[in-house]
């Protein structure tokens, strides 16, 4: 029998050995791919384990994001607290365990976990294993001014809306307020109240970069951009202005057609806002040199931010399926020139897009790309990445940056936007009604930057179903944002 | 040349084993000091002063016994009571109440078969009745239990057992005894010399169908084709007989829900991961956790961070998934050698037994604890469709661990005697 035992042996032995093999498999080979997964809940422990980086405001001392430590199942695990709560929201986001991730708790969570693979953070994490000690992640130092974010959601409350700053020279983003906001901390506990609709809006979406708006006459700053580059039109051109332009045989009319402006120039069209004037500027123009014009302040690709990509939407004519669109023939050229357009090709850009354009013609006609991330910070102190300014390209020639700065300055000192006016500073802006025909529910904007001759804010407000003007509705808001951040 | 005794090894290996222990013990209370109490180090003495007490009774009764079985025997129910208490520590107190009445089982099969325990030869046809009888208990209306649509479970007076385990060890003495006695006819093939083969085996099956278990049947089937072919050595009664047990796995596939179910989970359990997938989903993902060299005792993430269990049944016939994430590739292969090497003892015995009925005890006892291991832990691992049984010593669960206390002291005696009598032989005295 003593055969037969053997073989029963050596085929026990093989039974058992294929275990190993299995153990080894699962353990050394598919073990990344594992970890990998959505719904692997011992990664999202382990998620919780390391002691996550801090969010803190551009000065240093106000926190958007820590950690409260709690002790469970003999670990230590670490909770998001939003002591802020609802003030930078939808840039700072949520991190939670039954709701991923939303933000830039999200887009950087590899710094914040001390998973990205800067050195220094390798280094740290790798011995913080070996030790067994707690993972500590990297801190978020951002570019927003807390007090100057308060403000401005403070002069949004009650609106839906959004408002948002940028520093001309380097694209820093000072301010992004998006209203309604929400409180992040309840997202974990009481997503309900959380995600409840404010004066009609939903507060979880963050207007400020994913909400697409008929800009109305603040596109106007685009199309002159257009038209003094193409070489046709001088400040100084005269127009005759009817109250209306024609547009294939139909008459789109002035805001108010009942008093025709009869000749002006390019300059006074701009300060009072002429709407024929553009028509016929984007008529002569057509809508190939608007596009490019466009693409060139950064519409038709997703604006840089390190926020989610899909928290973040793309600026330009869009059809009434919502697709971008650039065939010419789609175009209406003469309404687009003034900021509205046909449900074929409507212009819609976001307030982050509408700052860059602002910030662009305050900056001699370069946008900068924008960022909200000013550098990361080990948990020793030292830093592990610096933003440094980068150009996204030029949009206008400095000579005629300069030119719609001083006609966009004679709109904020005697045209439509006088209510920006602060004492003491020059402020450039220009004013947008998108008026949908139905009272109360117009579009309203403003963009703006000051002080006119040495640029530190440009801003952008759109505000939604309003019944006045940009000019009495939005240029307030951007007066105060630039105040809060000028003084 | 200086050469320790067989029974002097074995208390060697136990200190070894309680060194093992204790340092398993600390390590857990090292990570977990908030959420246990001191006590824990007391547990190792406790487990310690246990093992020494089977140690004694050994040396009394079984002298010239494999000195590494009972240290084995110890490692591996110190892997499972120290797991089972970093899970839940007053489930790590029964076990050891468990433990306990394993050493006294142990001790009292070593006392009642001392002399010789080759006259259990004759009783064979009782156990293998003995056995039925016990499979069947489950399925009786009144004290059986079924836990997780499965009927394996008794429970009498608040105490619930899996008679299964018992029978077990029962079938492998009556099928040894069996197989001594009719080898010769049945290495013929005759068909009618397979009759009463074939009654004990088909009652045996019904019952396993009737209390729903596949991992019982795929076990207790394994057991009598690996002895058939010992006993014979004809290996086409092997083919013939897997043969068999695939047809009648394809009936009870299409028949019971709850096979078919398994077996769908085994080919994509991603597909049923919010359902039936989610165990073996949770357990793969607790192995791979594991890693290399694991999270360490006490490390281990077996909760959600509200608190919740991530995996059901983890200290019974999951503990594997435990082991592996706390030990890491490292600590589950040491694990699985510890059981290969308790087989190639157990085989090591079955080739030295000098009489058929010794060898063929050897090779069902030893076989049996290899294929239980293969098929619990091989389900764990997705390498076969999941079964619930017990990971032999290492599982929490009372019957389990009794009945192989008592597999543990057959070995002893069996290999007590074929060393005592390999010893007579050699040095030529009586």
């Amino acid at each position: 029998m003593n055969r037969q035992i053997t073989r029963v042996a050596v085929i026990s032995m093989a039974l058992l050995a294929a275990l190993i093999v299995g153990t080894t498999y699962w353990q050394a080979w598919a073990a990344p791919g594992l970890a990998d997964r959505q719904d692997n809940s011992i990664q999202r422990v382990a998620e919780f384990q390391i002691d996550r980086g801090r969010i803190l405001a551009a000065d240093g001392k106000t926190v958007f994001a820590d950690n409260v430590k709690r002790k469970a199942d003999g670990k230590d695990l670490y909770f998001r607290r939003y002591p802020q709560h609802g003030l930078a929201a939808h840039i700072v986001g949520y991190s939670t365990a039954v709701r991923s991730r939303a933000g830039l708790e999200a887009s950087e969570n590899d710094f914040l976990t001390g998973s990205n693979t800067n050195l220094s953070t390798v280094l740290d994490t790798t011995l913080d294993k070996l030790k067994g000690a707690t993972i500590k992640g990297n801190d978020l130092h951002l570019t927003l001014r807390p007090g100057a974010q308060r403000v401005a959601l403070n002069a949004l409350g009650g609106k839906c809306g959004a408002a948002v700053a940028i520093e001309p020279k380097t694209g820093r983003v000072l301010v992004a307020a998006s209203s309604p906001t929400y409180d992040p901390n309840l997202i974990e506990g009481n997503y309900n109240e959380a995600s409840r609709q404010k004066f009609g809006c939903s507060p979880l979406f963050n207007r400020a970069a994913a909400g697409l708006y008929t800009p109305g006459s603040t596109f106007k700053v685009v199309t002159a951009s257009a038209a003094l580059d193409s070489g046709k039109f001088t400040p100084d051109s005269t127009f005759y202005d009817p109250g209306y332009c024609e547009e294939y045989g139909q008459r789109v009319n002035n805001y108010d057609t009942s008093s025709p402006f009869g000749t002006v120039t390019l300059a006074q069209a701009m300060q009072n806002s002429i709407n024929s004037v553009f028509c016929n500027i984007g008529k002569a123009l057509g809508g190939r040199r608007l596009v490019d014009k466009m693409k060139r302040f950064g519409f038709y690709s997703v604006p840089p931010l390190e926020t989610p990509v899909n928290e973040r939407a793309i600026s330009g004519l869009y059809n009434s399926r919502g697709k971008l669109v650039t065939d010419e023939s789609k175009i209406d050229p003469g309404r687009t020139a003034f900021g509205q357009g046909p449900n074929t090709a409507e212009p819609k850009l976001t307030p982050l897009q509408m700052a860059m354009v602002s910030a662009a013609i305050a900056n001699g006609g370069v946008v900068m790309k924008p960022y909200v991330v000013e550098k990361v910070v080990g948990p020793d102190g030292s830093e592990v990445t610096k933003t440094q300014p980068d150009a996204l390209g030029r949009a206008v020639s400095p000579n005629h940056a300069a030119e719609i700065a001083r006609m966009m300055e004679s709109v904020v000192q005697g045209g439509t936007g006088t209510a920006a006016q602060i004492p003491g500073i020059r402020v450039a802006g220009k004013t947008g009604t998108a008026e949908s025909g139905v009272q109360g529910t117009n579009t309203t904007s403003f963009m703006s930057f000051a002080p006119a001759d040495n640029p530190r804010v440009a801003v952008a407000v759109i505000l939604e179903r309003q019944s006045g003007t940009g000019g009495t509705t939005a240029a307030p808001i951007a007066k105060q944002i630039m105040e809060a951040l000028i003084r | 040349m200086f050469a320790l005794s067989y029974r002097n090894r074995e208390l060697a290996n136990l200190f070894v084993v309680a060194i093992l222990t204790g340092l398993g013990f600390a390590s857990v209370y090292i990570a977990r000091q908030d959420v246990i109490s001191t006590g824990s180090l007391s547990y190792a003495l406790f487990f310690f002063g246990l093992y020494l007490t089977a140690h004694v009774v050994a040396r009394l009764t079984v002298p010239q016994a494999d000195p590494y079985l009972l240290p084995m025997a110890a490692l591996l129910t110190a892997f499972g009571v120290t797991e089972i208490y970093r899970l839940e520590p007053d489930n790590a107190f029964r076990q050891g109440m468990w433990i306990v009445i394993g050493v006294a089982a142990f001790s009292a099969t070593l006392l009642l078969l001392r002399h010789d325990y080759r006259r259990l030869e004759s009783y064979k046809y009782l156990f293998g009745l003995a056995a039925i009888g016990l499979l069947m208990l489950p399925a009786l209306p009144v004290i059986g239990r079924p836990v997780n649509g499965a009927r394996l479970w008794v429970e009498a007076g608040g105490v619930r057992f899996q008679p299964g385990e018992l029978a077990k060890i029962m079938l492998i003495v009556f099928l040894a005894g069996y197989l001594r006695e009719k080898r010769e006819v049945l290495a013929q093939g005759r068909l009618k010399d397979f009759g009463p083969l074939l009654f004990i085996w088909g009652a045996a099956m019904l019952v396993i169908v009737e209390t729903n278990d596949l991992g019982s049947a795929l076990l207790y089937f394994g057991i009598f084709l690996g002895m058939l072919y010992v006993a014979t050595g004809k290996a086409w009664f092997v083919a013939a007989g897997a043969a068999l047990f695939v047809a009648g796995a394809a009936v009870v596939y299409q028949l019971i829900p709850r096979v078919e179910e398994r077996v769908s989970v085994w080919v994509d359990p991603w597909a049923h991961a919010q359902t039936s997938g989610y165990q073996i989903i949770q357990a793969l993902y607790s192995i791979s956790n594991g890693g290399f060299g694991g999270t360490g005792f006490g490390k281990g993430t077996f909760e959600n961070t509200g608190g919740g269990e991530l995996i059901p049944y983890l200290h019974t016939d999951f503990i594997f998934a435990a082991l592996g994430q706390e030990l890491g590739l490292v600590g589950a292969a040491a694990l699985l050698l510890v059981f290969m090497l308790f087989c190639l003892r157990g085989f090591r015995i079955a080739l030295l037994a000098q009489d058929g009925f010794s060898k063929l005890l050897a090779v069902g006892l030893t076989f049996g604890f290899a294929l239980q291991t293969f098929i619990i832990v091989g389900g764990v691992l997705r390498l076969i469709p999941l079964t619930g049984i017990t990971l032999p010593f290492v599982s929490y669960g009372g019957s389990s661990v009794v009945a192989n206390f008592i597999l543990l002291a057959g070995l002893l005696l069996l290999s007590h005697r074929a060393n005592s009598v390999s010893q007579i032989a050699m040095e030529g005295r009586p």
